[in-house]
């Protein structure tokens, strides 16, 4: 059985902890992963601005990557989600999109598989914070991704998790968005952290480095001390100092 | 506002003034968040909400499909009840037919209810250039007119002014001081309107649903003017657009439990009015004369196509705009046209026909998709705000700079190599300017981002570097996976199999 690990650019270049973090915790219940070093970018930037032309050039490096998967994981539900637009891109090209619609039963947000297709609710983590979850609105409106981090966190041992006021309200990222309509996406994002200021969680945590990119970012300039983390991290962390 | 006055300035000029209006936030805020809290009560209480809003779109969906049939129904039963039905294709053909109905009556005065048609038409210009009086008589479009300003949101047109700035208006209006307290406000406004309701020769409304099985229109109101507007004037004109029909009175079932609950999260409005004709010998009241105006105004243009025609499906609740995180930020007045938030960034240029050409307005979305997952019809406006930047590309109208970007991106990203080899060049070029790990750098495409963040650097070792070494050590300490596990996944992979064949059988 071949579990292929989808990266995605943002996690490849910035943030390569995320990628071992998710690595290590399946190693650890027995799912070695592929990494098929093929793959770029879903295209989501390219997509979302208009440019679908440019977007079927990187969707097919996604496509052939993971041809011979069996199931492909991500630890983003944005860039899952893009891979779901892939058969509206190729919807006039047969044999690509046959292959869209493949990669797409098969691909997982890594919350999902770990819960949905594992069946994994407690990785056995001990992680004593204060921590609030941010939902990233691509992965828990678009893809659904809802219960799974609820779960996960749930059984996370010392954790103390504190709601988000506004939690649902979009961090303001948005791609391209955040440099096109910087004052606009640069209110929203002042206002997110706001909020995540008023829980007095020591830890921000989520399943989507693009958000938390720019919810860090934010954090830093204002000299906010908040730890940034992706969900796989927070709980790798939590078994590995066990 | 024509076309071209609304694209002489920007959707970031005008965001940048409302970004820069503190009371105009907090008013926003304010509001959205009380009705976005309201629908959320109200549509769990009402319970299977999912279910109803599927039921809506349904409805929906099949009327705007078979559109020709139910309007012709609709305006054969109309016409039967009595009702002067018109068609107008454009602006100038709905003015045209209101200022002759008004010549012909020779009227002085005309009072309406609340109406995002009229809004959309500017009748009230029209009116008012002939001499003749137009008079808004709800509570929010009477302040907005007393403001020469358009609505800032589709069913709480002053959303965007607080009761103090409401206060000075009115103060001005009555020519004497009003306490900033909105029972006196209120009352204000309600013996001012007295008289206007009296006097008017022609009352005008909009429609928020006409129901093609009978002929009759129906109002959903909280303020009881609408009634008065429909009983007392001998006129009354009713604006709608084309796409307001529902086949019947059942259907209006399933819509007043979306509407209200949507819009404010009321479970129905104070009034709810159905009109079937103008008054009849043994009526109490109502109008001697009724007609019946039906927009077009860009609207059939989204008939057919398959991106855009669940546009027609909006019932106009306003639940997109109070989730809206964007508008919750900029207000209304920044979209620039008659209708704002998400709806209002596809609908106008919908509307206007030239989807491509109109300004950027519809890159004022993060794409965060609540306005969908609010929308009591489940109409995708995220998907239609991607189609509209799409088809500015297609038309070759997008930024030039953004243009090769993105070309540059798709050959970049078109392949491992050139990643990796982009990924090598681009942390020696950061070099220079990283500084503990950020970029703080405000210059071309980083000067938003960073007026409000930092940029984290690039990584030393991206991942596809780390790998090789990383597959090495796991490969050491082999773990094996539970049996249970490995079966889910079989079975998941043979299920998955089994759903490809049957598609494949299916087509």
């Amino acid at each position: 059985m071949k579990v292929s690990l989808f990266i995605t650019c943002l996690s490849d270049a910035i943030y390569p902890q995320v990628g071992e973090a998710m690595v290590r915790l399946l190693a650890a219940h027995g799912v070695k992963l592929d990494f098929p070093s093929v793959q770029t970018c879903c295209g989501q930037p390219s997509y979302n601005s208009g440019y679908w032309e440019e977007t079927r050039t990187t969707a097919k490096t996604i496509l052939k990557a993971f041809q011979d998967s069996d199931f492909v994981v991500s630890p983003s539900g944005s860039c899952t989600y893009m891979i779901h637009h892939y058969a509206e891109l190729f919807k006039d090209d047969p044999i690509w999109l046959e292959q869209a619609h493949a990669l797409e039963a098969k691909t997982y947000e890594f919350t999902q598989f770990l819960v949905q297709v594992l069946g994994i609710t407690d990785v056995g983590a001990h992680f004593p914070h204060r921590v609030t979850y941010h939902p990233s609105c691509h992965g828990s409106r678009l893809l659904g991704v809802k219960e799974e981090p609820m779960a996960l966190l749930a059984h996370v041992s010392g954790l103390e998790l504190v709601p988000l006021p506004f939690a649902d309200d979009c961090c303001g990222f948005g791609g391209t968005f955040a440099v096109k309509m910087a004052d606009i996406s640069g209110a929203m994002v002042s206002e997110k952290v706001d909020h995540i200021k008023e829980t007095e969680a020591e830890v921000l945590v989520g399943l989507d480095m693009a958000c938390l990119m720019n919810i860090a970012g934010n954090l830093r300039h204002r000299g906010e001390q908040v730890r940034v983390m992706h969900l796989a991290e927070l709980l790798y962390e939590g078994v590995a100092v066990r | 506002m024509s076309t071209s006055e609304q694209r002489s300035t920007t959707v970031k000029e005008r965001a940048d003034i409302a970004l820069n209006n503190d009371f105009l936030r907090k008013a926003v805020r304010f509001t959205t968040e009380r009705l976005r809290n309201g629908k959320q009560i109200a549509s769990t209480e009402h319970g299977n909400w999912d279910e109803w809003r599927e039921r809506g779109r349904q409805i929906r969906l099949h009327t705007i499909a078979h559109l020709d049939y139910y309007l012709n129904l609709f305006v054969d039963n109309a016409r039967a009840n009595g009702v002067h039905v018109h068609f107008a294709e454009d602006t100038a053909a709905a003015t045209e037919i209101v200022m002759t109905i008004a010549r012909h009556k020779q009227a002085q005065s005309v009072v309406k209810s609340k109406s995002m048609v009229s809004e959309e038409l500017h009748i009230n210009h029209a009116l008012e250039e002939a001499g003749i009086e137009a008079v808004e008589s709800d509570l929010g479009e009477y302040i907005i007119q007393l403001a020469g300003e358009g609505p800032s949101h589709i069913v709480i047109p002053a959303i965007h002014k607080n009761r103090y700035q409401i206060a000075e208006l009115l103060s001005e209006d009555a020519g004497e001081q009003l306490p900033p307290d909105t029972t006196i406000l209120a009352g204000y406004v309600r013996r001012k309107l007295r008289e206007k309701f009296l006097d008017a020769d022609i009352g005008m409304t909009g429609c928020n649903f006409a129901i093609a099985e009978t002929g009759s229109m129906v109002l959903f109101e909280n303020e009881g003017n609408a009634r008065m507007v429909t009983t007392v004037p001998k006129t009354q004109i009713t604006l709608m657009g084309m796409e307001r029909i529902i086949p019947s009175w059942e259907d209006l079932e399933v819509m007043a439990t979306l509407l209200p609950r949507s819009a404010t999260g009321q479970r129905l409005t104070m009034y709810m009015s159905g009109i079937t004709g103008p008054k009849r010998q043994q009526d109490g009241d109502g109008p001697e004369e009724m007609h019946i105006v039906i927009v077009d105004n860009g609207r059939s243009s989204q008939l057919g196509d398959p991106e855009f025609q669940e546009l027609l499906n909006c019932i106009r609740c306003g639940a997109c705009l109070n989730v809206c995180p964007v508008y919750r930020q900029i207000g209304g007045h920044s979209y620039g046209g008659t209708y704002s938030g998400p709806i209002g960034a596809v609908l106008t240029p919908a509307l206007n026909r030239n989807v491509a050409e109109w300004d950027d307005i519809a890159n004022a979305s993060s794409l965060c998709g609540a306005c969908y997952e609010a929308c009591p019809v489940k109409i995708p406006l995220h998907d239609m705000l991607v189609y509209l930047r799409r088809r500015k590309v297609e038309r070759g109208l997008g930024n030039r700079w953004e243009s090769l970007g993105m070309k540059g991106f798709a050959v970049v990203m078109g392949n491992s190599k050139r990643l990796g080899a982009a990924l090598k060049m681009g942390r020696l070029f950061q070099k220079p300017i990283v500084h503990n790990g950020t970029i703080s750098l405000k210059v071309g495409p980083l000067k938003g981002w960073n007026t409000y963040r930092d940029m984290p650097s690039m990584a030393d070792d991206p991942f596809r570097e780390r790998w090789t070494k990383l597959e090495q050590e796991l490969d050491q300490q082999s773990v094996t996976m539970d049996q249970t596990m490995q079966d889910r996944m079989e079975q998941l992979i043979q299920a998955r199999q089994r759903r490809q064949r049957g598609d494949r059988n299916e087509s």
